[in-house]
């Protein structure tokens, strides 16, 4: 299995790591969310409505988050813990958050 | 009391919170078992109201609001929650305090909501619930210092062990004086200052939560330790799935091995009443109504309530463990093959125990397409009102015999056989559907894992005594109306002088009967069958009942199905019984599933949609099944 490519000209982190879709994170890698773009994920919503539901969610600027569980078959969905919560989201919607991994 | 009657009727309160924040537990400390279930008029959204007497003598009333993230209303469950709260809805005063429940874990995600809750200018008192949790995970809250940040009283409190539940009547009893004083001062509420928040008012209120937290968050604690190694096990890639279908089986098996003795009570008693009632009443037609229509018929549908308790209570143990949701993670992609939300599960397994509630638990998907699939397959899950049938058929066509050391019965096997033809028809329906009518990507899943709880028997009793009783009002009123019409059917007109036949041959349900034999033989039914089709139509149980009656047995209950089973093990040849079960796992016959579908979709199409699609499937597989059946038996 192979990763996707990143390419990201856009984005740039603070800290200058590297920014990941958080869909394309693993099963232990932990990130800090740097930012929300809903053009990255596909979905069914009205523009704006993925990104306020994610925040609502916890999803949002400087949360810390873990990626704990990976569903089955395919790796998705995945369970992710931010702060003190665990969210189930699919991979496929999770393109929406752009993350910086942490060491 | 004088002080407190300056507002017309009881002060009224909502409870408003996330889900998963313990919000029932706390209406459970609070009303106990006075609380009554309706639905809102115009949308079977559940509402559930209490009532319980202030400290300082007031009687007040409770309303328990659907869980909710925000006011920012996505599911019609939520729309209820947002009207309540704003005085949009109809018929309905808003009420006087609300009291948010918040999760003391989880503050960060549940504050939200209470910024979102405190513009609407109405009096609020936070209720700091799960503080024992809170506290074991080394999470210390300063309830003063976050009610100084809020401007809100803040009330701790550990709804499942009824901690707390003193304070918050006693805040309850001050607030209710303070607004019912504040509204005579100032003739009138606060202006709503709420409206619909943007991304980046959601952004405003998420750091407005962090400076709060900064106030009264004196440590933050751990996350839960003991979740995320449960968690390593039960959604292990491996384990995860297996765990989750051993544990469907366990609850079929239970279902069976659990209610057999309670079952066994009831049929003893009601055997026992029927006896004293028909040796009371004198022979003739008054007696025939009471012993063979009312006390027979009633009685064959009271003696599932075992079952159809024994699965509540697993649905209920499911839900307030918090495992339900990871039903729903790990089935969303398997779920997701098919077209459907990993959300759809909750509903789909309400339908196991009755499709009513599944349907009505549907409204919990926010997109409608989604929704409308959920609700088109629900129907499919073998309810426990199919039990009875396949019991009796199993009962007289099945060996009792044991297999694999006797751990598991042939006949319960057989009967997991037909739960799983329901469960893959299904599928296989949903796939159907969302390739041609319900087209379109999936709603996202985002759906918190709540932390493992151990659930309190207090909210599990109170959970089982709620649906008892919505199942014994059913019996009472509906079935009880259709006993009667039924024994009308089949009493009159009596049979002839010196007839050969039974006497229902002769009768209008006779007639009907013999009038959709012609239609019904091509899939090897006979005329009784046809005939206990007809009140079958209103609810799937009666028609064992009615086979009853058409074999003119008096018995109930387990004697009945025991003198019936050995009656149709003679009757009918093996072709038939299989044509009848193929028939039951598709047949529409429910009038309660079809008006509920009918109220929760809105539309008279979709409904009647229902009763085309699963007829014709019903029709088609008891066809298949009995000739199938014929040709490989040499029949």
């Amino acid at each position: 299995m192979t990763i996707p490519d990143m390419n990201f000209p856009d984005a740039t982190a603070e800290d200058g790591a590297i920014p990941v879709h958080l869909g394309l994170l693993r099963k232990g890698q932990r990130a800090e969310v740097i930012g929300l773009d809903e053009t990255a994920a596909t979905t069914p919503l009205p523009p704006g409505e993925l990104e306020r539901r994610m925040i609502e969610m916890g999803l949002i600027e400087g949360a810390r988050l873990e990626v704990l569980h990976e569903g089955f078959p395919g790796s998705d969905p995945i369970a992710v813990r931010i702060a003190d919560h665990i969210l189930a989201l699919r991979r496929a919607e999770a393109h929406a958050v752009l993350v910086s991994p942490l060491a | 009391m004088s002080s407190t009657a300056i507002l017309a009727g009881p002060p009224r309160i909502a409870l408003v919170g996330n889900p998963n924040c313990g919000k029932t537990a706390l209406f459970n400390a609070l009303t106990g078992a006075r609380q009554k279930v309706a639905n809102y008029p115009g949308v079977t959204v559940e509402r559930k109201v209490g009532e319980f007497l202030s400290p300082a003598g007031a009687r007040v009333q409770i309303i328990d609001l659907p869980g909710t993230y925000s006011l920012r209303a996505r599911s019609p469950d939520e729309e209820v929650t947002r009207d309540v709260v704003l005085g949009r809805f109809e018929h309905e005063t808003p009420p006087d305090v609300m009291v948010c429940v918040a999760d003391a874990t989880n503050l960060r995600l549940h504050l939200r909501l209470v910024l979102e809750l405190r513009k609407l200018g109405r009096p609020i008192i936070l209720a700091l619930n799960m503080m024992d949790v809170a506290e074991a995970r080394g999470c210390r809250v300063d309830a003063g210092a976050l009610s100084a940040a809020l401007g809100v009283p803040v009330v701790p409190t550990v709804a499942i062990r009824r901690h707390g539940v003193r304070g918050l009547l006693d805040q309850i009893d001050r607030t209710v004086a303070l607004a019912s004083g504040s509204s005579a001062a100032l003739s009138g509420v606060a202006p709503c200052g709420w409206s619909e928040p943007t991304a980046s008012d959601l952004r405003a209120y998420h750091r407005e939560v962090e400076d709060v937290l900064a106030a009264a968050l004196r440590d933050a604690g751990r996350p839960s330790l003991a979740t995320r190694r449960i968690d390593a096990a039960l959604l292990h890639p491996a384990i995860g799935l297996p765990f989750l279908f051993l544990v469907l089986f366990l609850m079929f098996q239970a279902v069976f091995a659990w209610a057999a003795w309670p079952m066994d009570m009831i049929d003893a008693g009601l055997t026992w009443f029927q006896g004293t009632v028909g040796a009371a009443l004198p022979d003739g037609l008054l007696k025939s109504l009471v012993t063979d229509g009312i006390i027979a018929g009633v009685g064959s549908v009271l003696i599932f309530l075992p079952q159809i308790l024994v699965l509540f209570f697993f649905i209920l143990i499911l839900e307030s463990t918090g495992y339900m949701a990871r039903a729903a993670f790990l089935l969303d992609r398997l779920m997701g093959g098919v077209g459907l939300h990993g959300r759809a599960f909750i509903p789909l397994l309400s339908s196991f125990a009755c499709a009513v509630p599944g349907i009505m638990a549907a409204r919990t998907i926010e997109n409608r397409t989604d929704r409308l699939a959920t609700i088109m397959i629900a129907p499919l899950m073998t309810c426990s009102a199919r039990l009875p049938v396949y019991t009796l058929i199993i009962a007289a066509f099945v060996p009792n015999r044991t297999m694999l050391g006797g751990l598991v019965g042939l006949q319960g096997l057989v009967m997991f056989t037909l739960y799983a033809a329901g469960i893959l028809s299904a599928l296989a329906v949903a796939f159907v559907l969302k390739r041609t009518v319900f087209k379109g990507a999936r709603e996202p899943l985002l759906m918190e894992l709540p932390s493992y709880r151990l659930p309190s028997a207090r909210d599990v009793l109170l959970g089982l005594f709620e649906r008892a009783r919505i199942f014994l009002a059913r019996a009472g009123t509906v079935i009880f109306a259709i006993m009667i019409l039924l024994w009308f059917l089949g009493t009159f007109p009596a049979a002839p002088d010196g007839a050969t036949g039974p006497a229902i041959d002769y009768s209008f349900a006779g007639m009907l009967g013999h009038a959709l034999a012609p239609l019904l033989a091509p899939i090897g039914f006979t005329w009784q069958i046809a005939i206990a089709l007809v009140p079958g139509m209103a609810a799937r149980e009666v028609a064992v009942a009615a086979l009853g009656t058409v074999y003119a047995l008096s018995e109930t209950g387990d004697a009945l199905s025991g003198s019936l089973a050995s009656v149709l093990a003679a009757d009918w040849s093996l072709p038939t019984a299989l044509s009848l079960l193929a028939w039951f796992i598709f047949a529409p016959q429910c009038v309660s599933t079809l008006s509920v579908v009918k109220r929760e979709t809105n539309s008279w199409f979709w409904m009647l949609a229902m009763v085309a699609y699963m007829t014709l499937l019903a029709y088609g597989a008891a066809f298949v099944t009995f000739r199938v059946a014929s040709a490989l038996l040499g029949g």
